[in-house]
């Protein structure tokens, strides 16, 4: 039997699907991934993300541990609530994880880190924070649920009291803020609007149920995928891992090189990968019908001869689209179409550049 | 539970046959194989001419999360593929045993639909199976 989150009862009665996921036992849909794809877009779904690493980072020189630590650079975070999006590299800039880390007080921060990598960031971490007396919390007593969608903020407020309902209905993107013992971000894994809310566990069943009451739908894993992948972010262990460094994931904007003299771990092995043509990260539409998936190859056209050969990282069939949508890392190339192998034939592909859906709205044509 | 119609023939790999007046067969996936795959967004079916051999995979079914194959319950010449699911690939998980059929063949032996499992054959496997 795989790890259950809080509420994972509740999955199974509003008739899910349960998959195993990275060692959880994770709902993948409650009847069609297709219409909790369309609700998020359109209105608003709700997904269990209890499964995720919260992990409290707390000393008088964590600010200092987290400019080495991470690729990101914590200077960025100013006031209390704010978050950052980042890599955690190793020192030959593999991805280790990819995580959110929020500003709490000037002596502590949140990240929140994949399911599947919580172990080996965790031993990582620790590794690593003694050195600068920081004490490493995981907060196994707190539940996580991503309200996402057009209406998600709202019917999220509704279930607050009237001042708390102001303070985050305030909140600017990707900022987060306390109330009582919830932390409520604007944060989220859909390219739509919402919140992504941090609850103690014994708090979970009973606000999933106030928030279905409110209208929300529940969304499962295989919604949360065709979401993410049309917004253009990446997944881990798919688009980004230990053998590929973020500048060839389409994470170079993640990376801070300056200031110059911040010594984080990754730094210099990135610095060399910028000085080589590298590899490029792009999105990719199917021109005729079928479906792109993960490690398909893709054939570039070269200037002379046979040109050369990437792979899909990620690939789905999309809702918003009706069409079929992909991460590929692929050389450097001029060209705008590739040819994508799928069961030993090539199909034209058109190079695009993601998101491929952002706020209900196509972002390329198609 | 899934639906399981007395009139058809059904493959352990969850395909089912109708037996037609005119000697042919139709092919398509279960309900419970439907169920199983999610929402169904593709579909690859077999061209008109083309031997097939019984367990030959000759058709795919792509739901949003995966590629499966589907495999002929029967040895013959595909007649048709049903060109209607290249557009509504949808009708596969409405319709498994009308609309959403994938191919059409002319069997090599005309009683060869005969030797698959009967509805309540079929129901038992998926019991036994823990479907």
């Amino acid at each position: 039997m795989g790890l259950k989150t809080p509420l994972y009862d509740s999955h199974i009665l509003q008739g899910a699907k349960i998959v195993d996921f990275g060692g959880w036992e994770m709902p993948l849909h409650y009847g069609s991934q297709i219409e909790e794809h369309h609700a998020v877009r359109r209105d608003a779904g709700m997904f269990d993300v209890s499964h995720m690493g919260v992990v409290d980072l707390t000393g008088e020189r964590v600010r200092e541990f987290l400019q080495v630590l991470l690729a990101n650079d914590v200077a960025r975070l100013k006031v209390p609530g704010k978050a950052l999006y980042s890599c955690m590299l190793l020192p030959g800039g593999g991805v280790i994880d990819d995580l959110i880390v929020y500003l709490s007080s000037p002596t502590s921060f949140r990240m929140v880190v994949n399911a599947g990598t919580r172990d080996k960031d965790l031993a990582w971490i620790r590794q690593r924070a003694a050195d600068y007396a920081v004490s490493v919390h995981e907060r196994q007593d707190l539940a996580m649920i991503a309200i996402q969608g057009p209406n998600a903020r709202h019917k999220t407020a509704s279930l607050l009291a009237p001042a708390a309902r102001d303070l985050v209905l305030e909140l600017p993107p990707f900022r987060g803020a306390a109330v009582d013992s919830w932390f409520i971000a604007r944060t989220g894994y859909t390219g739509e609007d919402g919140f992504e809310v941090m609850l103690p566990a014994v708090d979970a069943v009973k606000t999933w149920s106030a928030l279905h009451a409110a209208g929300v739908r529940p969304a499962g894993l295989g919604a949360r995928d065709t979401l993410r992948l049309e917004a253009g972010m990446n997944l881990y262990g798919n688009d980004m891992d230990e053998d590929h460094h973020p500048l060839e994931s389409g994470l170079g904007w993640t990376v801070a090189f300056e200031p110059g003299d911040r010594d984080f771990i990754g730094r210099a092995a990135l610095e060399a990968a910028r000085r080589t043509a590298g590899r490029d990260f792009v999105g990719l539409l199917l021109e005729e019908r079928g479906v792109l998936r993960s490690h398909q190859k893709v054939c570039v056209p070269g200037e002379a001869g046979d040109g050369a050969v990437g792979e899909v990282t990620s690939g789905t069939f999309s809702p918003t689209l009706n069409r079929s949508i992909a991460l590929a890392r692929i050389p450097r190339t001029t060209a705008t179409t590739v040819q994508v192998e799928i069961r030993g034939k090539l199909y034209p592909a058109s190079i695009v550049r993601p998101p491929f859906v952002r706020h209900g709205k196509a972002m390329i044509k198609v | 539970m899934s639906n399981i119609p007395n009139d058809l023939r059904y493959t352990k790999s969850h395909e089912w046959v109708r037996q037609l007046e005119d000697g042919t067969a139709e092919v398509g996936i279960s309900d419970h194989a439907q169920g199983a795959l999610g929402d169904l967004v593709f579909a690859e079916v077999p061209e008109a001419g083309r031997e097939v051999s019984a367990g030959e995979a000759c058709a795919v079914v792509e739901s949003v999360k995966a590629a499966s194959d589907v495999y002929s319950p029967l040895s013959g010449t595909v007649i048709a593929g049903n060109s209607a699911l290249a557009n509504q690939p949808e009708l596969l998980n409405q319709e498994p045993y009308g609309a959403g059929w994938l191919f059409r063949v002319a069997p090599k032996s005309a009683d060869a639909a005969a030797a698959l499992m009967s509805a309540a054959d079929y129901a038992k496997y998926l019991a036994d199976e823990g479907h």
